[in-house]
C-alpha cells in the first residue's frame, strides 16, 4: 500500500489541517521536529530504551485459552497492552510526544482525557521529562473516571474540569485547543489519539505501531503463521491503527469496533460509521456524528474513551478502500464481555477494549478451531470497577 | 467595486478607520439581531461581522460560546443566517459579514453557500478554522461569485504565512491581536505595533484589528496603526446586560475614539 498521508496530511480525501492561523507555524513546526526525530538515532535509541525499561515493552501476547474455550471456534490471542506502564497504550504515544516536546524545548504540557488512562499517560511522560502539566476532562467523565482523576493528580498535573457542551471528550478536545492557541509558545499539545490536524495522525499512528510491530512477532513465533483476523476497539482510533499498521499489506480481516451505546436506533451512540456523514471537525475531515446543518451531535456510551462524536480521518479512508470493516457493540454487549473476560481468564479488561472482546463472543463461534484472532487489549479494567458496580446497582 | 473595498475607500478619503462591531446571529433571536444591525450602524459601524451559531467554538472564549448556545437554543442555523441578511437588505446596504466555522459551509455545500450568500446581499466571509491552505475551492468559488474571502493573521504568523494569507484574502486582513480566543485580554505593546507594520510592509489589502479589545483606550491605539478595529465579546456582553441605552453608548463612544 501507499505510503500515507500526503505532504498535506491526507489519507485520500480525509485529514488535513483545519485550525486557526494561530495554530498554523506551531503545527509546522511540531511535523518538521517529528520528521527530523524520527531520523535521529539518538531520540529513537532513548525512546526504545524508555519503552523497554520504563513502559515494560514488549507487551505479551497471550492465549486466552479458557476464554476461547468458553465462547467456542477461533483462536483467541490477546495483546496485552493493559500490561504496559499506567495500564494502557496511551503511553505509548505520550511518551513519544512528551520526549519530543522537551527536545523542542517546550515547558509545559497539556492534553484532553475522555476514560483518563491518556491523562494518566500525559501526566506519566511530564513527570518523566520534567514538564508542567495540565490536563483537560469533561465533568461528566470526571465524575465516572473519578480513580484516574485522582491518579493524575498524585503525578502532579492539574485537572482542569470543563463544563461546555456535552461536558465530554470533545469539549475537553475544544479547551485543550483554546489552551493551546493561548500558549503556544510555551506549550505543547499531546492530542491522545489519531486525530486532529496533521502532522498528530500519523505521528500518533507511527508511535502506536509499536504495537503491531510486536504482535507480529509473537504470533509468529507462537504459530509459525499471521493470525486470521484483528479486532481492536476505535474511539479516536488509536489503538487500532497501532495494531492494523504493520498488517494493511497482509491478507488478513481488520475489524473497528466502535460505541454502539444503547442501540444505533436510539440515536444514543458514538458509531460514527453507522450514524455519521463526512464533516470537518477538531482539526481535520473525517466522519463525525452531525445534524444537517454542520452542528456536531451528542453522543454516548458507557466507555468514556469511545464517547465521542468523530474518529480519526484514517480511518475512514481505509473503510472506503474496502481494508478495514467496522462494526459496532451496545453497552450491554461490552458489560457482559467485560465480565466473561474477568471470570475465565482472571483478565478485567477497560470498558473500551471490552467492546473488541464483544466482537470476538460474536466472531469466534462462526470460526473454525485452526482460525486465529488478535484482539487488541488496549487497557486494564481497575478504572471501571467503580462505574460498573453503580451500573449494576451495587454499593461499594 | 463591492462594498468592502467601496467602504475602505471612501474611509481613505476621509482619513477615517473602520469600525466593525460582531454580534451573533439569533441572540437571543433573529428578530433582535436585525433590529441590533440596525442600531449599529445608527452608531457608525462601517461593517457589520454576523456570528453564525457552531457547537464547538474553538476559537472563541466564554462570552461567545455562550452566545452561539443561546442562538442554538433559538433554532438559528446558517440556512436562517442567510435569510436574515436577504431580510436585512430591505433596512441597510452596509455591508455584512459572516464569521462561521467551516463545517456548517461544508454541510451547506461550498457552491451553494457561496451562490445563496452572494444572492442574500452578503459581501464577506471569515472562517477561523479554516486556513487558506485548506480552502482552494473557496476562494475560486467566491472569486467567481464576488464574495470577499477574509483570512486570519496572527502574532505567531511567520513572512511565509504572511505573503499566504494576505494572497488568498481580499477586502480585508484579520489580524487576531492576542495568542489567544475571541475576549482574551489584549496587550498593547511594541510587539503588537511590529506584527501590524510586519503586515503593512508586506501587504497594500486593508488590515483590521480584533480578539481582545474592548474599551475606548484600546480602540484608539490600535486604530493609530491599522485600518480598523473589530470589537466582538465586548459588544456581546453589553447585549446580555440588556439595556439599550448602555449598548448604544458604548458604540457611539467606541466610534468616536476610532480615528
Amino acid at each position: 500500500m501507499e505510503k500515507l498521508p500526503d505532504k498535506k496530511g491526507y489519507f485520500g480525501q480525509y485529514g488535513g489541517r483545519f485550525v486557526p492561523e494561530t495554530l498554523m507555524p506551531a503545527l509546522i513546526e511540531l511535523e518538521t521536529a517529528y520528521l527530523s526525530s524520527k531520523k535521529n538515532k539518538d531520540f529513537q535509541k532513548q525512546l526504545a530504551y524508555l519503552q523497554k525499561t520504563y513502559i515494560g515493552r514488549p507487551t505479551s501476547l497471550y492465549f486466552a485459552e479458557r476464554f476461547t474455550g468458553h465462547i467456542g471456534g477461533a483462536k483467541i490471542y490477546l495483546k496485552r497492552e493493559d500490561l504496559a506502564h499506567t495500564g494502557a497504550h496511551k503511553i505509548n504515544n505520550a511518551l513519544g510526544q512528551a520526549l519530543l516536546a522537551k527536545k523542542m524545548g517546550k515547558k509545559r504540557l497539556i492534553a484532553e482525557t475522555g476514560a483518563g488512562q491518556h491523562g494518566v499517560a500525559t501526566a506519566t511522560g511530564a513527570a518523566l521529562v520534567g514538564l508542567q502539566c495540565d490536563i483537560y476532562m469533561g465533568s461528566v467523565d470526571m465524575q465516572r473516571q473519578a480513580l484516574n482523576v485522582f491518579r493524575m493528580r498524585l503525578l502532579g498535573a492539574r485537572v482542569i474540569e470543563v463544563n461546555t457542551g456535552s461536558k465530554t471528550l470533545k469539549d475537553a478536545i475544544n479547551e485543550s485547543l483554546r489552551d493551546w492557541t493561548t500558549n503556544v509558545r510555551t506549550t505543547h499539545y499531546v492530542l491522545g489519539t489519531v486525530f486532529g490536524p496533521h502532522p498528530f495522525p500519523m505521528m500518533v499512528r507511527d508511535f502506536q505501531s509499536v504495537i503491531g510491530k510486536e504482535a507480529r512477532k509473537q504470533i509468529l513465533s507462537a504459530e509459525g503463521r499471521l493470525p486470521d483476523y484483528l479486532i481492536a476497539c476505535v474511539g479516536g482510533g488509536s489503538n487500532a491503527m497501532g495494531l492494523f499498521n504493520e498488517f494493511l499489506n497482509d491478507d488478513i480481516e481488520m475489524i473497528g469496533v466502535e460505541a454502539g451505546g444503547r442501540g444505533i436506533e436510539t440515536g444514543e451512540h458514538a458509531a460514527r460509521f453507522a450514524g455519521g456523514s463526512i464533516g470537518v471537525f477538531q482539526g481535520c475531515k473525517t466522519y463525525l456524528l452531525q445534524d444537517e446543518d454542520g452542528n456536531v451531535l451528542g453522543t454516548h456510551s458507557v466507555s468514556a474513551g469511545l464517547d465521542y462524536a468523530s474518529i480519526g480521518p484514517e480511518h475512514p479512508y481505509l473503510r472506503d478502500i474496502g481494508r478495514i470493516q467496522y462494526t459496532y457493540a451496545t453497552d450491554d454487549e461490552a458489560l457482559s464481555a467485560f465480565e466473561l473476560l474477568s471470570r475465565t481468564e482472571g483478565i478485567i479488561p477497560a470498558l473500551e477494549s471490552a467492546h473488541a472482546i464483544a466482537e470476538a463472543i460474536k466472531l469466534a463461534p462462526k470460526l473454525s478451531k485452526d482460525k486465529i484472532i488478535i484482539v487488541n487489549l488496549s487497557g486494564r479494567g481497575d478504572k471501571d470497577v467503580q462505574e460498573v458496580a453503580r451500573i449494576k446497582g451495587i454499593k461499594l | 467595486m463591492n462594498r468592502i473595498e467601496e467602504t475602505f475607500m471612501a474611509l481613505k478619503k476621509q482619513n477615517k478607520k473602520a469600525f466593525i462591531p460582531y454580534i451573533m446571529a439569533g441572540d437571543p433571536n433573529l428578530e433582535k439581531t436585525i433590529e441590533y444591525v440596525r442600531l449599529l450602524e445608527k452608531c457608525g459601524a462601517d461593517i457589520v461581522e454576523l456570528g453564525v451559531p457552531f457547537t464547538d467554538p474553538l476559537a472563541d472564549g466564554p462570552t461567545i460560546q455562550r452566545a452561539a448556545e443561546r442562538a442554538l437554543k433559538a433554532g438559528v442555523t446558517l440556512k436562517k443566517v442567510i435569510a436574515l441578511v436577504k431580510d436585512l437588505r430591505q433596512y441597510t446596504r452596509i455591508p455584512i459579514v459572516l464569521m462561521t466555522y467551516y463545517n456548517p459551509v461544508f454541510r451547506y455545500g461550498e457552491e451553494r453557500f457561496v451562490r445563496d450568500a452572494v444572492s442574500a446581499g452578503i459581501d464577506g466571509v471569515i472562517t477561523p478554522d479554516l486556513p487558506p491552505d485548506e480552502a482552494a475551492g473557496l476562494i475560486r468559488l467566491s472569486r467567481v461569485a464576488g464574495l470577499d474571502t477574509i483570512f486570519l493573521l496572527a502574532p505567531t504568523s511567520t513572512d511565509n504565512r504572511i505573503k499566504k494569507v494576505a494572497g488568498a484574502s481580499t477586502g480585508f486582513i484579520y489580524y487576531v491581536s492576542v495568542t489567544g480566543i475571541t475576549g482574551s485580554s489584549l496587550l498593547i505593546d511594541d510587539e503588537l505595533y511590529t506584527s501590524i507594520n510586519r503586515i503593512k510592509a508586506l501587504t497594500k489589502k486593508p488590515v483590521c484589528v480584533g480578539f481582545g479589545v474592548s474599551t475606548p483606550e484600546d480602540a484608539i491605539s490600535i486604530s493609530k496603526v491599522s485600518d480598523g478595529v473589530i470589537i466582538g465579546s465586548a459588544i456581546v456582553k453589553k447585549i446580555v446586560e440588556g439595556s439599550e441605552e448602555g449598548l448604544k453608548d458604548f458604540l457611539i463612544n467606541i466610534r468616536g475614539a476610532i480615528r
